[in-house]
């Protein structure tokens, strides 16, 4: 079997790191535009954005579970799917009257910055309080259908090959999900009226308003795009690990470091960041051990883990990044600012 | 008249709320609450030098919280000798490595011109130090964890007095803020918002995962206090005359001396805990009070007037010629040195450390509402906040189980809504706070104790 060693090597590298740093990081990238989005069109850095997903999805699960009460499912794919326009639609309005309620004040009264930064910290303990009254703070999976695309044990019977790669399902459904969602996002910004209204806004407010545009509307558009957009990340991220309000708000270093390190304020800069601190975080803390195993001859394997950092370490690995990058190209790498 | 007595009607309000928590519930608790309001006030004070004074937005309070606590273990736990002895060499070494690397690389970056050398040399300098990281720390951590695990397993402190663990906790703080501060100040404000989030969540990440140097989730407890232990109050003879003298119209009117017996050491479990409490509030309201003095030292002085012209008009100011980042750096180091002298007298009120209960809600915004409610820019404001907040948060779940329990009285006793309404009533404190904050950034935007201007005359 041995002629089969660089194969088997790349089969571990894809099962352990390439495909869960893809929906890893197609998760990231559409929480990343959500807060690239908000930035850009509203000005402000959205603590409450890793709170706002766990609302998403807390709706998401509820309809999740009336669906099942029914017994309405989606055969081999999760029922989630079915509630998630549902949810997608709640979590919006819930956005707009957000907006209504707090945000709009201070934008009248043409607030600073930071002011909205320390009211989105008020906004993120409210939906905090909000998701763990209703679903509570413990740990929930609401993933049911097929979990399986390949299994590790198929795969290995199939092609004889020692190594078993195995892609769940939920993987497959977020990279697919994710890149549709961002393709009709990036359509929707560059193609139609509203959306170019939209990024002349994030432009130039003062002009955007003499050319005729409302922006009353551009805000609107906005949220709702925004509370999709975390309805949508939300989901995937919880249908692929599992749903824990906590686990949520630490997302949003992460996130943030995701949208700053492509460069806050441009979606582009957003999907690029995601996937780069989804795939710097899965490979650093991958132990690379078997893989070299294959690799090497056998009087040169390596004793240790062959682990750069251990897995308690994630957060730093994002915000390493966003250090390195920020003394390097302050501006990010796709210069942010506008959409 | 109200906006002249404001200060005063706050804390006489304060005042009153903890004589009814005193009375109502019971006077250990509210000096229990008590001492923890003048921590979260010390914290308040801290982040205030930075908001108020500067306007800079520190969202890593829990970080720099946790690295005082951190100095308290290692100041005041006994050293392990053993564990120094076997593997103390390896950890000095990894640290030697650590600070020539820095060196080097700061040297690096000033001195050398060209962007692609200066990029080699540190990446070359970064590898080679992991490299010799790899050969000497992780043995020797190994080593350090196989001491006695049950009980230690790391590798202690100096035994100091806890009390010296404040003043050193306060440079290991203004050590981590100029290190975040050097980078991220200067650069736009947010980014240092989420570079503070950032660097409290790697502070907890290691002080829960590098056990030998506190044990991580498996905890340092029994520090040595800085006051008397209640078991050896109840023995002594001065304390029960003490009570006894205090007590004595009670201990009269009971006839039987068994009955006088047992209420007088009912009365002395009583009040050893209030006396220990008593003990912590008059160290920590000894230290507020340096701190606030300090505080109002420099807010009035013409560092306090060049700060808040920073503040208020950036572009002026540096056109008259002050170094806005330099002066940035330093109220950032110094709010985060506060900080720190916080965390560590909260170690010290606890008497253990529990890297696990480090959350960012409790221990990061929770300080942002104490600062905005209290008026950011104004010490005793922040005080009120400290206090103000920390009782809310403390008597949010009684009052909301309390509420709870007064709208679900219709329902059965056994009504799933209401058993879950009642089971995730704690929850309530979380929007209570949101609450509390968006509601006085709306009506109340300078807090209920504004800043003062001070004009010249």
């Amino acid at each position: 079997m041995e002629n089969y060693d660089l194969l088997n090597a790349i089969i571990l590298l894809a099962n352990f790191v390439i495909v869960p740093a893809l929906s890893y990081g197609s998760q990231l990238a559409l929480a990343a535009l959500g807060i690239t989005l908000v930035y850009a069109v509203l000005r402000f850095s959205n603590f409450a954005h890793g709170d706002l997903m766990a609302f998403g999805t807390m709706i998401a699960i509820l309809i999740t579970w009336l669906f099942q009460s029914w017994g309405l499912t989606a055969g081999v794919l999760p029922t989630a799917l079915i509630a998630l326009p549902f949810a997608m639609a709640l979590t919006a309005g819930f956005c707009l009257l957000t907006d209504r309620i707090v945000y709009k004040f201070y934008r009248e009264q043409k607030s600073q910055p930071v002011v909205f930064m320390i009211v989105s910290v008020g906004v993120m303990f409210i939906m905090n309080a909000i998701v763990r009254f209703i679903i509570g703070p413990k740990d929930r999976t609401f993933f049911d259908g097929e979990k399986f695309i390949i299994k590790a044990v198929e795969f290995k019977s199939y092609t004889g090959l020692p190594e078993g790669l195995s892609i769940k399902s939920t993987q497959v459904l977020t990279i697919v999900i994710a890149l549709i969602t961002m393709m009709m996002l990036f359509y929707f910004l560059q193609k139609t009226k509203m959306g170019k209204s939209m990024r002349a806004y994030s432009n130039n407010e003062d002009l955007a308003l003499l050319s005729g545009i409302n922006p009353d509307r551009v805000v609107m558009i906005t949220w709702i795009i925004v509370g999709m957009l975390a309805t949508i990340a939300g989901v995937l991220y919880g249908l692929d690990k599992s749903f824990k309000p906590f686990t949520y708000f630490q997302l949003l270093l992460p996130m943030f470091a995701a949208a700053i390190v492509g460069g806050i304020g441009n979606p582009l800069g957003a999907v690029a960041g995601g996937y780069i601190i989804a795939f710097s975080e899965v490979m650093l803390t991958y132990a690379y051990k078997k893989f070299f195993m294959y690799l090497l001859p056998t009087n040169l394997e390596p004793d240790g883990l062959m682990q750069f950092l251990s897995t308690d370490y994630k957060f730093a690995i994002s915000f390493i990044i966003l250090v390195i990058v920020l003394i390097i190209r302050p501006t990010g790498i796709f210069r942010g600012k506008t959409l | 008249m109200i906006q002249r007595y404001r200060t005063h009607l706050a804390f006489s309000f304060m005042a009153l709320l903890l004589i009814i928590v005193g009375i109502g519930q019971s006077w250990s608790v509210s000096i229990g609450i008590f001492n923890l309001c003048i921590i979260s006030a010390i914290m308040a004070m801290g982040v205030n030098l930075q908001w108020g004074y500067a306007g800079l937005f520190n969202a890593g309070v829990m970080g720099f919280t946790a690295l005082g606590g951190l100095v308290a273990v290692l100041i005041s736990h006994q050293p392990i000798y053993e564990a120094w002895s076997v593997g103390g060499t390896g950890i000095l070494i990894s640290l030697l490595i650590v600070i020539v690397a820095s060196f080097f690389i700061f040297y690096v970056s000033k001195n050398i011109k060209s962007v692609f050398k200066k990029r080699f040399f540190i990446v070359f300098v970064i590898l080679l130090a992991v490299i010799g990281l790899g050969n000497f720390y992780g043995p020797s951590i190994d080593l350090i964890e196989d001491v006695n695990p049950a009980k230690t397993g790391f590798l202690g402190g100096l035994g100091m007095p806890i009390v010296f663990s404040w003043i050193a906790a306060a440079f290991a703080a203004a050590l981590l803020a100029w290190i975040i501060g050097k980078v991220t100040l200067g650069l736009r404000s947010d980014y240092l918002a989420i570079a503070t989030l950032g660097i409290s969540e790697i502070v907890i990440a290691i002080l829960k995962h590098e056990d030998w140097l506190s044990r991580g989730v498996k905890n340092v407890t029994g520090l040595p206090r800085p006051v008397p232990y209640e078991i050896r109050l109840q023995d002594s003879e001065w304390f029960i005359n003490i009570i006894e003298w205090l007590n004595s119209s009670k201990l009269s009117a009971i006839e039987t001396v068994s009955g006088k017996q047992d209420l007088l050491n009912k009365l002395v479990i009583e009040g050893s805990s209030i006396y220990v409490k008593l003990c912590y509030a008059g160290l920590f309201i000894s230290v507020l009070v340096i701190l606030f003095f300090l505080s109002q030292l420099a807010l009035n002085s013409p560092w306090g007037r060049m700060l808040r012209a920073i503040r208020d008009n950036e572009v002026a100011a540096s056109a008259m010629g002050k170094n806005i980042v330099g002066q940035h750096l330093q109220v950032f180091i110094l709010g985060s040195a506060i900080i720190g002298i916080a965390g560590a007298m909260l170690t010290t009120l606890d008497g253990q450390f529990t890297p696990g209960t480090y959350q960012p809600l409790r221990f990061t915004f929770i300080i942002w509402v104490m600062v905005i409610v209290g008026g950011s820019g104004n010490n005793l404001g922040s005080i009120f906040g400290g206090f103000f907040i920390w009782f809310m948060w403390i008597e949010a779940e009684p009052i909301s189980i309390a509420f709870i329990g007064l709208v679900t009285s219709g329902l059965d006793y056994g009504d799933p809504i209401r058993m879950h309404l009642i089971a995730s009533a704690p929850h309530m404190r979380l929007f209570i706070m949101g609450a509390i904050l968006l509601i006085t950034l709306r009506f109340m935007p300078r807090g209920v104790i504004p800043e003062k201007v001070v004009r010249p005359r």
